[in-house]
């Protein structure tokens, strides 16, 4: 597990949602925080290469920006499910993917230009494995609003 | 969406590097100010095209372990009433409704991320408690096959 200090916290806890849109965004991140900009990237390079911090960047809206999503749920057998997670890991369209044991184990999320090819890669998926997916898509949205409190 | 704002897209999803001017060279190649790129970013995040602009965490490395996926099983009339109270728990940082099907009933779904199981499991209960239902399920994530968000 990473080591995380105040200044870490700090910093992980601002900029999850608060970013600096700015041409010198973490300059502008050091004048609130109170560290220089130097520091500022020294941590976040830190933060990036240790995991902490996957990526600074857009949470894109699929369906806004022309595109459907859904959530799929599959039963993999125990001993094929390396192979099936693989095998649906393969499409760019997949954007989560997570191991869950109950009724269905395999859950994965599909974010496609539109419902066609999300219908189109079901499709494949059940040609090749041979396996019953279980399309989910969105009826109602009722929060999205990702945010860890690290603590 | 017009062609630029899709290259902006395309040009940050993976994360804008770590340097004093992040977006000169995006900007660079697109022929834009940097002010430019900017503002774009700005407006999309404004019409929602970017749902927020920010770090994504590597949750399990910093030892948020437990992401729990709770499904409910909320009768018909119930379900606008019930989301918005489960959407109101700053725990819960997912909340949606999904269609039944044959031989699955659960229709609501809410993420819970925390330290500890135990944790997901008291946020659960005392959304049951509060929402009346009764019907649900915790499924935690056991592994991580692929996170990568959503990508152009």
């Amino acid at each position: 597990m990473i080591y995380l200090d105040d200044m870490d916290k700090n910093i992980l806890n601002t900029i999850q949602h608060d970013f600096p849109l700015d041409i010198h965004p973490f300059q502008k991140l050091g004048e609130e925080l109170g560290i220089s900009e130097e520091e500022i990237i020294r941590r976040l390079e830190r933060l990036q290469n240790e995991g902490a911090v996957r990526k600074i960047g857009p949470v894109i809206n699929r369906n806004r920006v022309g595109g459907s999503s859904t959530l799929v749920a599959v039963n993999v057998p125990e001993d094929m499910i390396d192979e099936i997670a693989d095998c649906i890991d393969e499409y760019p369209e997949v954007s989560h993917n997570y191991l869950r044991p109950d009724k269905y184990n395999v859950w994965f999320t599909l974010s496609a230009s539109g419902e066609e090819r999300i219908n189109e890669i079901l499709k494949e998926l059940n040609r090749k494995t041979g396996l019953e997916f279980i399309n989910l898509p969105t009826v109602r949205l009722f929060k999205i609003g990702v945010r860890f409190n690290i603590k | 969406m017009d062609a630029i704002d899709e290259q902006i897209l395309i040009a940050t999803q993976d994360g804008i590097p770590l340097t004093g001017s992040p977006f000169r060279d995006i900007a660079q190649r697109l022929g834009l100010s940097e002010e430019e790129v900017v503002e774009r970013i700005r407006l999309m995040k404004e019409k929602g095209m970017i749902r927020r602009f920010g770090a994504s965490i590597g949750h399990r490395d910093i030892g948020i372990l437990a992401n729990a996926m709770c499904i409910w099983n909320v009768p018909e009339e119930r379900v606008e009433n019930v989301g918005r109270i489960m959407a109101s728990f700053p725990e819960v940082t997912h909340c949606y409704e999904r269609p039944r099907r044959p031989g699955w009933e659960y229709n609501l779904f809410t993420m819970v991320h925390s330290y500890t199981r135990e944790d997901c499991e008291q946020v659960a209960a005392r959304i049951s408690e509060s929402t009346g239902i009764k019907d649900y399920r915790l499924l935690f994530s056991e592994r991580e096959f692929k996170k990568t968000g959503v990508r152009l």
